[in-house]
């Protein structure tokens, strides 16, 4: 690709590789182009025409995003001629955009927003013809609202190319054009995973999380009330996002001392359950080893993973580890061995969890997680939620000073920290599954050729002292279903695979900041493996707290009462491919 | 007087159009067997020393596209038969069919021979369901006879045509969306590039051409006197059909060398505007084509002067004839019922646009605009032209702008100006 092509942009001469699009060769030179379909992660669309530029010699305008500069191309992006286009493709998008901006969870994240900033519309040029549908709050995780859609097609994209799903199609045409599901069934009747990675590259606030902060307010405020949260792996190398910091800033201690002023009773860390479920599941691991159990065994703590194979791939139901995700761990111990340790009624816990993910809200509300007519986790926020609390009272996060969780389900350690990114549950059971399995001690802790590679596949084989185990890791649901069908063609006989829903795994979850892309979250798994190694502990099974749960209450992984607190069941969708509701 | 010419047209009524037999006896599949002796490239250039343009709309060089449809290098190609032939008012492409079926399958052979491909689909459109079971029969007994299918005629040439319906999208005619739509999706245009010469159909290069256009080559390629090259003008030589309908005597299709003039194909050929009423406007082209006005009669109907007039350079070869008995109000506003019903939505100016421009023009039937309304119509207008993903959004507004020039009358603020 020594190719090099010359061009001008505003008379500025230019020189990019060939092939390059024009809005990333103006983007070389420090140009942004105006633009709302354009996602530098997703193929190019050219369905909003925001990005028009006039290239000398054609007669039309040509879309920015999708015209690759050639040799002597003279573009320019800021005559009369493209002003008109752009402010005018603007107003007729704003025209069908219902601008309820105030109520609206995308205010001040907005790309319209911006770009009516940019343009300086202060007011509408042409008159509401945007559609009254109110918007549709019919599962636990994921809020379509029709009226606010800009038919950009970002989540069509996301939804097929990365995540294999398609659940989001185009319908329909003309005025009548709309983004939704195939016969416009609610999200969880289709083939939605409720994954919300369309609510991370949503320009508007047409596709958002479904917000509890409400419910997480009102618990603080009941003094009846145990107001109890635990924190996700990726969410403190996320969250500084919110607030300004560089991607991947580590902001553990800050964000500790947030949720404490914002008045929890008591702040954990979901690392700590991660150790916990590498305990289970590599046990469960070596233990199906021993007696030859279903191969391979495919992790279990993405609920978008989870969802996906019970509505794609129930065949793999026997295959997934038992072993409950960590969120639904925590929310288990917390209801039974803390609250007896506290002297507390499990059903005056408020068990709040904040995580990554748009799917773990469903995950908490499913039936197998909980007893006794309680949920183990009661409110699930995303890390947009929380900076979304953290921002009402006033706290500046840049600004806290450092805290420490709470004990004793506070402490993490570094095998718990890597959950959040792909590769990172893998790395952290081979750690702990070696060590029991051999008695020895691990020569070298890291397994590099499980680490990185966001929407990929990555295969490995372990030398187990001397038993060879053949691992793979997917990350991505499209990278998955590729994973699934080597693993059904049967070409390769894993041992042990790991596959997360969302880009690059939890770091990239469809609950992080607006804003995430590919490039931040390389930084983000970087900034986790950081994170592990500056820590003193390192395997979860050396965590010295996991150590007494297990002594003071649960006595050794897969026991009896391990399993009736920590492993869970899995259950076919019989909902897949009916079509009754087209019968007349 | 204007008269026709019988060129394309020549054997309409002389054969059965549902006998193979018939065609054979009236001269037919003897250019295939003249074009199996020749290189393709050798092929393309007759049609370029024609000078035959394409009849789908855009006029595309037709010599040009099939020696760069065989230029490209592919273990698959396909050539597209586009009878999508959706444009309001034209209805050339459905003779063609009828009376003559055999003929547009000995073009698409001879273009698939010419380009390489091995297979060639017809592009159907809905409302013509009723010519499947004719054109069905005619692929079978060009299949039986050795026409079709593996090594054609002993050349060693294998090439399958299959039959495709459409659903009744206007847009289909645009070649991308032709192309998602005979792959089974919805039809709604690509973006571009890739272009379909490389990248169409399944993916594969594709050489999509109009009816008119394969029905027209087995006749040049036979066309040893230079009949049709010493018809119409030195600078526009050849003869065209065009579907001349709305206010005239006798509306239909019609075969003219090019060069007679617009005054000539409505008053003599069509017998002008019946019961005694006066010429309003044409829109050349079909409903994406610009307007002439009594203004533009005399205007010679070849590609350059009807360009130099402002107007649709052919396009689709209609020809449809308003009278005074319509407002140009109220015909803009039958052509945006249009528009806003078959946009595909994909692309905000063409979604957008058809819609605010539907409402200005409803407004100004109720007398209720502004000024700010007209200066809209036209900027939004604009937008669409310049800014659209496809054809079509390009298109739309030809009529409202050719309208806005022809008729300024009509766009005012004063009440008794636009009800005329």
């Amino acid at each position: 690709m020594s190719n090099l092509i010359h061009l001008t942009i505003n008379r500025i001469p230019v020189e990019v590789p060939a092939g390059t699009r024009i809005i990333e060769a103006a983007q070389s030179i420090g140009i942004d182009i105006p633009h709302l379909c354009y996602h530098p992660d997703q193929t190019i669309k050219a369905h909003c025409r925001m990005c028009m530029v006039e290239v000398t010699g054609q007669r039309k305008l040509l879309a920015a995003c999708s015209t690759v500069v050639w040799e002597g191309m003279e573009v320019i992006t800021d005559s009369k001629r493209v002003y008109d286009a752009q402010v005018g493709v603007l107003d007729l998008i704003l025209s069908d955009h219902k601008q309820n901006c105030l109520s609206c969870s995308r205010n001040g994240s907005c790309d319209l927003q911006n770009l009516c900033r940019r343009f300086n519309r202060l007011s509408p040029t042409l008159p509401d013809i945007s559609s009254d549908e109110p918007p549709r709050v019919d599962n636990p995780s994921i809020v379509r609202d029709p009226a606010k859609c800009v038919k950009c097609g970002r989540c069509v994209k996301v939804c097929n190319e990365v995540q294999g799903v398609s659940a989001l199609t185009y319908s329909n045409r003309s005025g009548n054009f709309l983004v939704t599901t195939a016969f416009d069934a609610p999200m969880e009747e289709t083939d939605c995973v409720l994954c919300g990675q369309c609510t991370l590259v949503c320009p508007v606030g047409a596709l958002v999380e479904r917000d509890y902060t409400d419910e997480v307010w009102s618990a603080i405020q009941d003094p009846s009330k145990h107001v109890v949260v635990q924190v996700a792996p990726s969410v403190r190398v996320a969250l500084g996002d919110e607030f300004g910091l560089e991607s991947g800033a580590l902001v553990t201690g800050k964000m500790v001392t947030a949720l404490r002023r914002l008045g929890f009773d008591k702040v954990f860390d979901t690392n700590f359950s991660a150790d916990l479920t590498i305990m289970e599941e590599g046990s469960e691991l070596l233990h199906r080893m021993k007696t030859g159990g279903k191969f391979p065994m495919i992790t279990s703590c993405s609920p978008g993973w989870v969802r996906f194979m019970e509505k794609h791939h129930p065949e793999l139901i026997e295959n997934l580890s038992t072993a409950k995700s960590p969120q639904g761990m925590f929310g288990a111990v917390l209801k039974t061995y803390y609250a007896q340790k506290m002297g507390w009624d499990p059903k005056d816990i408020v068990s709040v969890s904040v995580m990554p993910c748009t799917a773990k809200k469903y995950e908490a509300a499913r039936p197998e997680l909980g007893r006794d007519g309680y949920r183990d986790v009661d409110i699930v926020l995303t890390t947009r939620e929380l900076a979304k609390i953290i921002r009402y009272e006033g706290m500046d996060l840049k600004n806290l000073p450092d805290s420490d969780f709470d004990s004793p389900l506070g402490t993490g350690s570094g095998a718990g920290a890597i959950f959040g990114a792909t590769g990172g549950v893998m790395e952290a059971a081979l750690r702990t599954a070696y060590e029991l399995h051999t008695g020895k001690t691990l020569p070298r802790l890291e397994f590099e050729e499980v680490r990185g590679q966001v929407n990929g596949i990555k295969e490995a084989t372990i030398d187990l002292d001397g038993t060879p185990v053949r691992v793979a890791i997917a990350n991505g649901l499209q990278a998955a279903e590729e994973l699934i069908q080597r693993i059904e063609s049967g070409e390769v006989p894993y041992t042990f695979v790991e596959i997360m829903a969302c880009p690059g795994g939890c770091i990239g979850g469809g609950g992080q900041p607006i804003g995430t892309n590919n490039a931040k979250r390389d930084a983000r798994i970087k900034s986790l493996y950081k994170l592990d190694r500056s820590l003193p502990l390192r395997k979860s099974h050396e965590n010295p707290d996991i150590q007494t749960l297990y002594s003071e209450f649960l006595e050794a992984p897969l026991s009896h009462k391990s399993h009736e607190l920590l492993h869970t069941t899995f259950t076919a969708w019989p909902g897949s491919h009916r079509f009754d509701h087209l019968k007349k | 007087m204007a008269a026709t010419v019988s060129f394309i047209t020549r054997r309409f009524g002389a054969y059965d159009p549902s006998s193979l037999a018939s065609y054979e006896a009236a001269g037919g599949f003897q250019a295939l067997r003249r074009a199996l002796k020749m290189d393709g490239y050798d092929i393309a250039k007759i049609l370029a020393d024609n000078g035959i343009q394409g009849r789908g709309g855009a006029a595309y060089d037709m010599g040009k596209k099939w020696s760069q449809a065989r230029d490209v290098k592919a273990p698959h190609k396909c050539v597209v038969c586009n009878a999508d032939e959706g444009e309001p008012g034209t209805f050339k492409d459905r003779t063609l069919l009828q009376k003559d079926p055999f003929q547009l399958l000995e073009g698409m052979i001879i273009a698939g021979w010419s380009v390489q491909a091995d297979n060639g689909y017809i592009y159907l459109r809905e409302e013509y369901s009723h010519l499947r079971y004719s054109i069905l029969s005619a692929i079978a007994q060009c299949e039986r006879a050795g026409y079709l299918g593996d090594d054609i005629l002993g050349s060693g040439f294998s090439y399958q045509i299959h039959l495709y319906s459409g659903a009744g999208a206007y847009v289909c005619g645009e070649g991308s969306a032709l192309c998602e739509s005979i792959e089974g999706k919805s039809g709604r245009p690509r973006m571009k590039p890739p272009f379909i010469k490389q990248c169409g159909a399944f993916h594969l290069p594709t050489c999509v051409n109009n009816v008119e256009s394969l029905s027209l080559v087995p006749n040049v390629l036979m066309d040893d006197e230079g009949f049709y090259k010493a018809q119409g003008t030195p600078e526009c030589p050849g003869t065209k059909i065009i579907s001349v309908s709305g206010n005239v005597v006798r509306p239909g299709v019609y075969e003219i060398p090019f060069g007679i003039t617009l005054r000539e194909i409505i008053f003599d050929l069509a017998g002008g505007i019946p019961d005694g009423h006066s010429f309003r406007l044409a829109q050349l082209g079909g409903a994406s084509g610009r307007i002439a006005s009594i203004h533009e009669l005399d205007t010679p109907y070849t590609y350059k002067d009807l360009r130099k007039a402002g107007l649709t350079p052919v396009g689709s070869g209609a020809v449809l004839v308003v009278d005074d008995r319509t407002s140009v109000l109220s015909f803009l506003q039958i052509i945006q019922q249009f528009f806003s019903h078959e946009s595909c939505g994909q692309c905000t100016p063409c979604r957008e646009g058809n819609r605010h421009i539907k409402l200005i023009l409803d407004k100004m039937a109720a007398g209720t605009h502004t000024q700010e309304d007209l200066d809209h119509l036209r900027k939004f207008a604009e937008i669409m032209r310049v800014s659209s993903l496809c054809g079509l959004g390009e298109t739309a507004q030809s009529a409202l702008l050719s309208c806005m020039d022809r008729f300024p009358e009509v766009f005012t603020v004063k009440e008794e100006a636009y009800t005329r």
